[in-house]
């Protein structure tokens, strides 16, 4: 799995799709939060991340199927599927080292924002006065989030050896999942709990708790499951192969 | 054994791939699996590396059932899939390291070394597959096949597009490699089983049709011979038709024509071919420019045993 997870970190940082990638959404969030007037934190005047926050999973619906796109598909064009699977590695194992992968690139992509939350907290009044608790529990509601659309971008690579029609499946599959519940949810055929229903399978929901500061197991569970359930859904692609 | 496989039966939903087939393969041996496109040798071989499962029977490799300890068995083979699939973005090295991890091969730098060496990619070494002719490619490819010194190598069509050279120094390099380890190959190359196979499987449409030693094969297609001539002038072909022993002529156009000729029955008229044809050419009053003899042994064996084959047989068997 080490072997399979080395191989894709390499192969991405060394592609120029990579650095676009990253750069583009380390560019965007940049300008959402410091320039942008709509959005700017300076502006706002309250020492918070909380437009990072709610502008990340925008930038992260493009920036991770773009990410995910290749892992399978590349791998379905050229043949080399059938070069893996005749290798001492399991399907669980192949699986796993993309995730991993794929999670890891996103980690990478994220962690430089990390320097807003020295700034703002240079800039608070008094200086250090921001919600580190909040700021912690909505890094790992993003983390979460970017863990289930790796899981969708990857099951969607997995479905095809063209690596666009891969990037547009899982950008629509992931928007779905993050906000289409939510709004359907709000349609009025939706009465009683069918709404709420409807809603506790939105990730959006599961983000904003996680990111009010409140680690609910719940929600936790739920990013988890969404995780498992793509995981086994790839793995019966890759099965597919022998029936 | 090596390679055992029993009644071997594939379905691909309607279409029967391979149909029953039996084989088994001993230590040490290099074997030739020939046939027509589209005949079934992929889809074996992709069973005996537990890449796809067969619908019925059984196979084994080096003693591992390929269902049921498919991880055992893709420890102890080498595979080069059919069209050779590399990562083009990697460098060799890197490309060979990646290989040799997903073996967890201890002393990988070492083993590398010796594949670079052997397959003779050293001065390529530090390109990336892309930049690589294809003989190159197929070196990478072989050198990844050989990384974890398997005891079995299943190379699909290793030598399919190469040059004159690069095709010498392939079957040499496989020659050298069935010293020690069990081989089996397909190709649609006749001269190329020839010239390395110890034994031959032919098979058509999903079925073995022949399993012998390529010397018995060889000598079973005895007797009979092509020989092509060239005349100055137009003439008509019954003619040649009408002389003793000449089981078929075929017109190549420019006043050549091939002649498939039972060399026995020549001889019993006490005469050799050459001569009855130049005796010919002197009764019509033609001038013969010159004849040709093919050897074509074991490519005759092919065609007499593959001729039902709905697809086109390419006639010399070089075709891709």
């Amino acid at each position: 799995m080490i072997a399979i997870f080395r191989k894709e970190v390499n192969l991405f940082l060394s592609s120029l799709i990579g650095y676009i990638a990253i750069g583009i959404f380390l560019l965007a969030n940049g300008l959402i939060c410091w320039v942008f007037p709509d959005s700017n934190i300076p502006d706002g005047g309250y020492a918070t991340l909380e437009p990072l926050f709610q502008f990340a999973p925008w930038v992260f619906l493009l920036l991770i199927p773009a990410i995910t796109m290749r892992s399978f598909a590349e791998e379905n064009e050229n043949g080399t599927m059938e070069l893996l699977a005749t290798k001492p590695v399991t399907d669980n194992q192949i699986i796993g080292g993309k995730f991993l992968a794929a999670l890891f690139l996103v980690g990478f992509s994220i962690l430089p924002t990390v320097v807003y939350y020295f700034a703002i907290s240079a800039l608070a009044s008094p200086p250090g006065n921001v919600d580190t608790g909040g700021i912690i529990g909505s890094y790992i509601g993003l983390f979460l989030l970017g863990a289930g659309f790796v899981s969708v971008g990857m099951f969607a690579s997995s479905l095809t050896r063209n690596q666009i029609v891969s990037f547009i499946a899982s950008l629509f599959a992931c928007f779905l999942l993050f906000q289409a519940f939510d709004s359907v949810a709000m349609l009025p055929v939706f009465v009683g709990k069918a709404d709420g229903i409807l809603q506790l399978l939105s990730m959006g929901t599961h983000y904003r708790s996680i990111s009010l500061g409140l680690l609910d197991t719940r929600d936790v569970l739920y990013f988890l499951s969404v995780v498992a359930f793509f995981f086994l859904l790839t793995k019966t692609v890759l099965a597919s192969r022998k029936w | 054994m090596s390679i055992q496989a029993e009644h071997l039966t594939k379905l691909y939903g309607e279409q029967r791939a391979v149909h029953d087939v039996s084989f088994s393969i001993g230590a040490g041996e290099i074997v030739g699996f020939l046939g027509p496109n589209g005949a079934g040798k992929s889809t074996t071989m992709k069973i005996l590396t537990g890449f796809v499962p067969q619908t019925e029977g059984k196979a084994s490799v080096c003693g591992f059932d390929v269902e049921k300890e498919s991880l055992e068995v893709r420890r102890h083979i080498g595979y080069l899939p059919e069209h050779n699939p590399l990562y083009l973005d990697m460098y060799v090295g890197e490309y060979l390291d990646f290989v040799g991890r997903l073996f967890g091969l201890r002393n990988r730098d070492a083993r590398i070394r010796r594949m670079v060496e052997r397959t003779g990619l050293g001065p390529e070494q530090h390109k990336t597959i892309r930049n690589l002719s294809k003989g190159y490619r197929q070196r990478v490819g072989l050198a990844q096949a050989m990384l974890n010194d398997p005891d079995v190598l299943i190379l699909d069509e290793p030598t399919s597009g190469l040059d004159p050279n690069q095709l010498a120094d392939i079957r040499e390099l496989i020659r050298d490699l069935g010293r020690e380890k069990t081989v089996l190959l397909s190709t649609h190359i006749m001269q190329e089983v020839q010239a390395i196979c110890d034994r031959v499987l032919i098979i058509n449409r999903g079925v073995l049709v022949a399993d012998d030693k390529t010397e018995h094969l060889g000598s079973a297609a005895e007797g009979r011979i092509a020989l092509t001539v060239s005349f100055k002038e137009e003439l008509d072909p019954a003619g040649l038709k009408r002389l003793p022993g000449v089981l078929h002529v075929q017109s190549q156009g420019n006043r050549r024509w091939r002649l498939e000729i039972d060399e026995k029955a020549v001889k019993a008229t006490g005469t050799s071919p050459e001569e009855m044809l130049f005796r010919f050419a002197v009764e019509q009053q033609l001038t013969l420019l010159g004849s040709e003899k093919e050897k074509r042994n074991l490519e005759d064996i092919f065609r007499q045993l593959t001729q039902n084959a709905g697809p086109a047989i390419p006639p010399t068997g070089q075709q891709d």
